[in-house]
């Protein structure tokens, strides 16, 4: 019999439905985080901290790199997330530690592909987020594919380990909040970027000449650009900005291309 | 003149500059300091610009007033250009705000020589010094060294960089004679000789002292420009090769060409860019720098430069039949390495995927070898891939044509395909 896992979204209760999987002997059909009719039996499950925590541990005690696979495969955008961990995890009871060698194995290949894909993102972003300082505060914002700032965070509170500084992730609907010392991803359901100072808006000037002026023209190569820095990207980045985000008192970078991604948060 | 203007004739004057890496350097916060160095291996890259090369750092000369007149560089004193001088506290304050922004990982100085090379350095120690010492700056710090500068004025310049470089400029000795009358090759290589004798001097203080100043700690690279002169690639990369060997380089780069000035020593002024040279070039410092090849396997005085149709290891592939097919299931690692096709990365998966059991050609695919390339060259438990035609020349045809996409557009269309594989 098909049976539907509904449980609260959060990492914790993804492990407590691996848990109760094996109480009931059941291989889930489909996870679901909210209220949705199915012709499928449905089994709530609820999120309990014990049950979470002993799951966690039997990764760990396979190999720590199995459990990161778990923890970073949670934060990934791949369709199908939870069933894709599920089947590793599923394999991974099976066989142990040899399946983590088996690159190609099909419980391994699409969480591996998955990993590598938020890894590639999280690289290309410790470069591409952009901050606009307010009176000493510097803000930030993204809109990646992966949920990113779990473990973007680490980068930026070393760098910027003596700044106050925000950096909002818009897909997610989060942001990393950091004074010198103390950090945490807080929930945010909006966040709007005050209008710059006039030395604001002079810094952002002088990137942008300096952006166009470093070109070589005579190698103009808008693929090759676009190869190493998807357009999507761009959306977030001063330099590729309208010429109003240049002056002070300008709004904010531009609202209207955020399309709804079904939230899925602790 | 203002910043805004400074920053656009400093830089418009530093772009012909290849360099513009941030790794190897490793250093975390500390506190009251801003920023760190990029902890990843391969650097970070904050933003590409129009012609898709990285910008990494604030790429920009100290000054482009020379008192040197090479003829290829468009800030020779002879030439009718605007001239700007960064103020060592100017240039401090704009790399601290670009870096508190993220719009860079830190600055690339370079700089014309204004009155003497000492003079000019001397400028440069200042500005490197007020961002370590003064704005407390702990990111990244590119300097270049300028040819003629004292020994004493080197050594502190790599105190405060982590990375020095000295560039080569041209190819041979000839072509500097020629084009760049104020630079001798002694004049390039005793500085490049100092600093790697200053790096080995530094690492064995790190062994005897608990915390001896470091010295450049990202070592030195170099750059040459390629096309201005006629030499081969052969010459060039043995060149490169020595400079490894020799002068533990961390990095060569290369710069075709642009033709900015009108002078019967050089190209014509609208000769384009050698860029796929440049990219024949690159591949094959990879394969020095990576995958254990050495020069003169790759070129010899039969074949002095790269085939424009295939890239070096293809090329090399193809004309050592004896080597191949390789038993993936079997091989070292430096023989996974000699396959076109397979990488680092995925030679380091086949070596762990292949402990679990055998592989076979779809298990290849999926660890992420480039099949379009490396199935000529390859059996999986003794056996070459189904329906596979093995003819030198239509491999030939195949591999230019899988790589054919991807290279630098302007010059292949020139070249019928057919015409030099057939």
């Amino acid at each position: 019999m098909e049976t539907i896992y509904r449980y609260d979204g959060s990492f914790e209760g993804f492990l407590c439905c691996v848990f109760d999987s094996y109480v009931y002997h059941e291989y889930p059909a489909r996870f679901q985080c909210e209220e949705e009719p199915s012709l499928f039996p449905v089994r709530q499950v609820g999120t309990d901290g014990a049950h979470a925590a002993r799951v966690l541990a039997s990764l760990e005690k396979i190999s720590p790199y199995a459990r990161e696979l778990a923890v970073k495969g949670f934060l990934t955008c791949v369709p199908e997330r939870e069933a894709v961990l599920y089947r590793f995890i599923r394999a991974l009871y099976v066989q142990g530690r040899p399946l983590l060698r088996q690159l190609s194995h099909d419980a391994m290949l699409p969480l591996l592909k998955a990993v590598r894909h938020l890894e590639g993102e999280v690289h290309l972003l410790k470069g591409f987020v952009r901050f606009s300082d307010f009176g000493g505060m510097l803000a930030g914002e993204i809109r990646p594919k992966n949920r990113v700032l779990p473990l973007l965070q680490y980068h930026f509170c070393d760098r910027m380990y003596n700044e106050v500084f925000l950096l909002y992730d818009r897909t997610y609907r989060e942001a990393l909040v950091h004074r010198p010392g103390q950090w945490a991803i807080v929930p945010m359901e909006e966040f709007k970027m005050a209008a710059p100072s006039e030395e604001e808006a002079q810094y952002r000037r002088l990137w942008k000449r300096f952006y166009d002026t470093i070109e070589i023209k005579e190698r103009h190569n808008p693929k090759l650009r676009r190869t190493h820095m998807p357009q999507r990207y761009w959306e977030t980045m001063t330099e590729f900005q309208d010429e109003a985000y240049f002056h002070a008192g300008a709004e904010g970078l531009p609202q209207e291309h955020v399309p709804h991604i079904p939230l899925e948060r602790p | 003149m203002d910043v805004m203007d400074k920053l656009t004739v400093l830089a418009d004057a530093a772009k012909y500059d290849a360099a513009c890496t941030s790794s190897g350097a490793q250093r975390g916060h500390r506190k009251g300091a801003i920023g760190n160095t990029s902890s990843s291996v391969a650097g970070c890259c904050h933003t590409f610009s129009g012609d898709g090369r990285c910008v990494t750092l604030l790429k920009v000369l100290m000054t482009n007033c020379c008192v040197f007149d090479c003829k290829y560089c468009v800030n020779r004193c002879s030439n009718d250009t605007r001239r700007a001088i960064f103020s060592p506290e100017e240039l401090a304050e704009l790399t601290i705000q670009f870096y508190r922004r993220n719009y860079i990982e830190g600055l690339f100085l370079s700089s014309g020589v204004l009155v003497s090379p000492d003079y000019t350095t001397e400028r440069m120690i200042r500005c490197l010094d007020l961002l370590r010492n003064h704005h407390r700056f702990n990111g990244y710090i590119h300097a270049k060294a300028i040819p003629g500068t004292s020994p004493e004025l080197v050594t502190r310049l790599g105190l405060l960089a982590d990375r020095l470089s000295v560039n080569i400029e041209l190819p041979s000795e000839k072509g500097l004679n020629t084009l760049a009358p104020n630079k001798s090759r002694k004049a390039i290589f005793r500085p490049m000789g100092l600093i790697t004798n200053t790096l080995r001097e530094n690492k064995e203080e790190l062994v005897k002292y608990r915390h001896p100043p470091r010295f450049a700690p990202a070592g030195q690279s170099t750059q040459m420009i390629i096309g201005a002169t006629p030499d081969s690639d052969r010459h060039i990369l043995s060149l490169t090769q020595s400079l490894y060997d020799k002068y533990r380089l961390k990095r060569v780069f290369y710069s075709a060409y642009v033709p900015v000035v009108e002078n019967t020593l050089l190209p014509a002024i609208d000769t384009k860019p050698p860029l796929l040279r440049e990219h024949r070039l690159y591949q094959a410092d990879w394969l020095l720098r990576f995958y254990g090849f050495r020069a003169e396997e790759l070129l010899d005085e039969d074949t002095p430069n790269f085939n424009p149709l295939v890239d070096p290891k293809c090329s090399w592939a193809l004309s050592h039949p004896e080597f191949f097919p390789v038993e993936v299931n079997t091989a070292s690692r430096e023989e996974l390495l000699r396959i076109p096709g397979i990488g680092m990365i995925s030679a380091r998966r086949i070596l762990s995927a292949r402990r679990a059991r055998k592989l076979e050609h779809e298990d290849l695919r999926k660890l992420g070898v480039v099949m379009k390339r490396a199935q000529y060259f390859i059996t999986c438990k003794g056996k070459l891939l189904d329906g596979l035609k093995l003819q030198q020349d239509s491999i030939l045809r195949s591999l230019a044509a899988a790589e054919r996409a991807s290279l630098p557009g302007a010059e292949l269309e020139q070249l019928s395909l057919f015409d030099q594989a057939g």
